[in-house]
């Protein structure tokens, strides 16, 4: 209730957040219904604009900057979790939104990616993952799925993908969530999920890249499929999906299984229920590995936990223990120690 | 401390070598003696020559660490080519620096260490103390380790401790050789061990007084020296190292600037103690952010530059290299950075702990594209502070970054400093915008065509910039092709408008003459001493010791034309050479180059400048 108050009083629209500069993504592309459904998250947030800063790497989805109507640093390719890293560590009351994709993030910044979460700096992350290189016109990225004949592997590429999620908990990742970028609702929750997060919130929006991998998540994302192939994840709820609401998640012999509620003497009471919360992450890196045709794909908040202060806060507390531990007020006093004079 | 038997010499300078294995103390031998040496009112110049492994195999060549100490009754500007005093702690100390003494030199030798077994790791296939190596130096063979060990022997340290103290005992003959107060050595072990380990540093202050009393009780040394304290010199002083100059200028700056400092930086020799001494700074809101590489280090400086802060990134030259493209995302973004390159020798992995000044075209040059820097360079230890504090001075107000170059020689070297008042410096005001007015992010000052600075958080003005290309005063992405021709000519413009701000390049030494001797930053001692001592020699030689290199000091060609030859020395293949050749062609040129991982010797240089004079 408090918050509905104060967000009336920033009195803030989707208007106020779109920036004068047209938008210049292809027709058809994913992106645009990110944008839109980050623009209405900032809405309810609930944070001054002017202390919303939007930092990307390079590629297609790193343009994102220039289209809101917020501080802005569109940065290097690779790089934009270090530049939202200094912006956020040298000024933690920003709200700072890292922009990235499967090859800014996975590839030419992969380092950065895993360092930025381990350090779990506050800020969101939302990474666009269309599993292909757009702006470079179509060869494979470390997402794309092994086997895949793009420009650059005429006969199938030969690499394992990587799965954001799993590197996200391979680092300590405190907040992964995953969704769609057919559901703009769902988007924009998960993107207000990720703002009440402290430290780093990892989000990966399965994108469609309309001209290079056209398709690429439709396996996931179809009407005709998405309720079968989708199991969408919330706090505290058994982790129930299917057209029929019929199908869940077991624990058996350390493993994640599929059954049927109503088969095998199955009742709702046996499915899993999610617990984002719990700071072990076995069950959320089971989760974020499962892949079709064997699982559903996860989708939602996965991981939410909290248990260490973000390293910006965390250093913010140590300067100013040490500010009220030290008598050194001036560079002067410092510069002159073990001094002496000379007459 | 009475002087019973031995008379006393009063002499101008001396040189004196520490070495022996990487873990023997040398360099807080050599630290402890400069501390002295500076409260009893000398001049100094240091300079520690250690390996670039830690603790390479014990009693080898390759692990001799040393630690030269130069200090003087008259003004000292380098560590000295040659010692007068050389403790070896061992064979291989003494092997690694016979050609670094002076003939009729003192050595002081543990002569515990000097047995067949210490040969062999050394290297020598005669024993070096009966072959006639020796013939005609004042050696000295101290029975260190065993005398070290018994005398603490009641004290109840456990053995490795005792064994360690074996570099006190050096110290204490060093103290009576040359008359310091043992005072001063005591008051450094209690900063050392403090309050927390009592134990130690009573073992070394008792051995420190142990290897004094030996002294005086040997007859092995009949004189000992006295160096007086510098004359016509007034202030407050302190001795200090080019890195910690360096971190504290820049917070000398922030302080000016009324600013947080930030530091990305990756640790890397010979620079990492700037990013150690800024951790220990949280107290004046300093922050040090480590990060996972050189790349993340300077893009987190970028971010925290943009939020506001002055940030700051430091490494050595392959550092320098990956950070390339960042610095010029700070170019087209014009954001205030100061990137420091403390350089070593190269290329690649090179040597990490040795001296060159490799990097001056990669400062200059090493990105892609039009990316003109600010390039500065300190010359002296003790300097490294105020070129610190210009660096900052200038990118936080003509918002463009600064290359400050420095180099392990003068980051690890320390000197003699006059500390400055620092309210008393020039202020520092970054171009920073009221909240509410209108704002284009590309509207220039008109005087430095600096562009306005608005931070994140402030009420209406948002904005974005980036790493495109941007439109003239408004920033918007442009790839319109005069508007990217007018912009790189801006960001040019921009940084040959400081040369409006830094001083004139001043020669030592007579306005014009035979010959002018031209250096760049770290090689300043060796070369003012070597002109020094000619103009003494009544030569007509002047020095003209460059700081800022891009822009160049206005007078630049001024001065070169008032002398009839010039010969540019550096150490590398010529980089400062050819940058003037091409930035004032229409001067002849002559070069002296050394690439050997060593500072230039007085003597060498005198010998080329004479051969110059007469030919």
């Amino acid at each position: 209730m408090l918050e509905e108050i104060k967000t009336k009083q920033l009195n803030t629209t989707k208007a106020d957040y779109k920036s004068d500069q047209v938008v210049k993504w292809c027709a058809g592309c994913g992106d645009f219904a990110i944008l839109s459904a980050v623009q209405s998250a900032l809405v309810e947030s609930n944070v001054r604009k002017e202390d919303v800063v939007f930092v990307s790497g390079i590629g297609c989805s790193s343009r994102f900057p220039y289209y809101m109507n917020t501080y802005g640093f569109h940065g290097l390719h690779g790089r934009g979790a270090a530049i939202a890293s200094g912006i956020k560590v040298a000024n933690p009351k920003l709200d700072v939104w890292h922009i990235t994709g499967d090859g800014d993030s996975m590839a030419i910044g992969g380092n950065h990616f895993i360092h930025l979460v381990r350090r779990n700096i506050d800020m969101n992350v939302i990474l666009f993952n269309n599993k292909i290189y757009g702006l470079t016109k179509g060869q494979y990225s470390p997402t794309t799925p092994r086997g895949s004949i793009t420009k650059t592997s005429p006969d199938g590429t030969i690499e394992n993908p990587f799965k954001p999620g799993e590197l996200t908990m391979g680092a300590q990742g405190s907040f992964f969530a995953r969704v769609v970028d057919t559901e703009p609702k769902r988007m924009k929750e998960v993107f207000l999920e990720a703002t009440k997060h402290r430290g780093t919130s990892m989000v990966e929006v399965l994108q469609n890249c309309v001209i290079f991998n056209n398709r690429i998540h439709s396996e996931i994302t179809g009407k005709d499929v998405r309720d079968d192939h989708q199991i969408h994840l919330e706090h505290g709820k058994p982790m129930i999906f299917g057209k029929e609401k019929n199908k869940g998640l077991v624990l058996r012999a350390s493993r994640l299984e599929v059954v049927t509620i109503g088969e095998n003497g199955i009742t709702e009471d046996d499915i899993l229920v999610h617990d984002a919360q719990n700071p072990d992450d076995t069950t959320h890196y089971m989760l974020v590995r499962m892949t079709l045709p064997e699982y559903p794909v996860a989708t939602g908040v996965i991981r939410f936990c909290e248990y260490n202060e973000p390293y910006d806060a965390e250093l913010e507390s140590q300067v100013e223990r040490a500010i009220e531990k030290s008598e050194m007020k001036s560079v002067q006093e410092l510069i002159e120690t073990n001094s002496f004079i000379v007459d | 401390m009475s002087k019973k038997t031995s008379k006393v010499i009063e002499v101008d300078a001396i040189v004196v070598k520490f070495a022996g294995d990487s873990g023997d103390g040398m360099q807080l031998s050599g630290s402890q003696f400069s501390d002295t040496s500076a409260f009893a009112g000398n001049d100094l110049s240091t300079f520690p020559d250690y390996p670039s492994e830690i603790r390479a195999p014990q009693g080898t060549v390759a692990g001799v660490s040393g630690f030269q100490l130069h200090i003087g009754h008259k003004e000292i500007d380098t560590p000295g080519d040659l010692a007068d005093v050389l403790v070896a702690m061992n064979p291989a100390a003494l092997k690694a620096n016979m050609k670094w003494v002076k003939s009729g030199a003192t050595i002081i030798i543990d002569i515990d260490n000097f047995d067949n077994k210490y040969y062999k790791k050394a290297g020598y296939i005669e024993d070096p103390l009966g072959d006639g190596t020796l013939d005609g130096y004042n050696v000295v063979k101290a029975p260190i380790s065993q005398l070290s060990k018994s005398s603490v022997k009641d004290l109840g340290v456990d053995s490795k401790s005792a064994e360690r103290t074996k570099n006190q005992f050096a110290l204490g003959i060093l103290y009576w050789l040359f008359n310091k107060d043992l005072k001063f050595g005591e008051e450094f072990i209690e900063n050392k061990f403090g309050s927390k380990k009592p134990l130690l540093a009573e073992a070394n202050k008792r051995v420190l007084r142990a290897g004094y009393n030996y002294a005086e009780t040997v007859e092995a040394l009949h004189t000992t020296y006295q160096i007086n304290p510098i004359k016509n010199r007034k202030g407050r002083f302190r001795n200090i190292t080019g890195n910690i100059a360096t971190a504290w200028g820049l917070m000398a700056a922030a302080e000016r600037a009324g600013m947080e400092l930030f530091l990305g930086s990756y640790p890397i020799t010979p620079a990492s103690e700037i990013l150690q001494e800024l951790s220990n700074m949280k107290h004046f809101r300093v922050k040090t952010f480590q990060a996972e590489d050189e790349i993340a280090g300077i893009n987190a400086a970028i971010g925290a530059s943009f939020a506001g802060d002055f940030a700051v990134t430091s490494t050595s030259g392959p550092g320098l290299a990956l950070k390339g493209e960042a610095i010029g995302l700070a170019v087209i973004t014009e954001l205030p950075l100061v990137i420091i390159d403390v350089q070593r020798g190269g290329p690649a992995t090179g040597l990490p702990t040795k001296l060159e000044q490799a990097d001056l075209m990669q400062a200059l040059y090493g990105r892609n594209g039009e990316s003109p820097c600010v390039v500065i360079a300190a010359s002296t230890p003790a300097n490294c502070f105020h070129y610190a504090f210009m660096a900052g001075k200038i990118t936080l107000e003509h918002m463009t970054p600064v290359i400050l170059l420095t180099d392990g020689y003068l980051a690890n070297g320390s000197e003699l400093w006059n500390i400055p008042v620092i309210k008393n410096m020039p202020e520092i005001n970054p171009p920073f915008v009221e909240d509410n007015t209108e704002y284009q992010p590309y509207e220039r000052n008109k005087d430095n065509l600096a562009r306005y600075w608005a931070l994140p958080g402030q009420e209406g003005l948002r904005h974005r910039i980036g790493g495109l290309e941007k439109e003239d005063i408004t920033g918007n992405v442009s790839h319109n092709p005069l508007n990217h021709e007018r912009m790189v000519h801006l960001r040019e413009e921009k940084v040959q408008k400081v040369a409006d701000v830094i001083p004139e390049i001043k020669v030592s030494g007579e306005e014009s003459g035979d010959l002018l001797v031209v250096g760049w930053g770290g090689t300043y001692g060796a070369l003012v001493s070597a002109v020094k001592d000619m103009q003494e020699e009544g030569k007509k030689v002047s020095l003209a010791q460059f700081n800022y290199i891009k822009p160049l000091p206005k007078n630049t060609a001024e001065v070169f034309g008032r002398f009839k030859k010039i010969i540019v020395c550096e150490l590398n293949m010529g980089q400062f050479v050819n940058y003037l050749r091409m930035n004032l062609p229409e001067f002849d040129y002559l070069q002296y180059n050394k690439i050997q991982g060593l500072p230039f010797m007085i003597s060498e240089l005198k010998e080329k400048i004479n051969k110059i004079l007469e030919g």
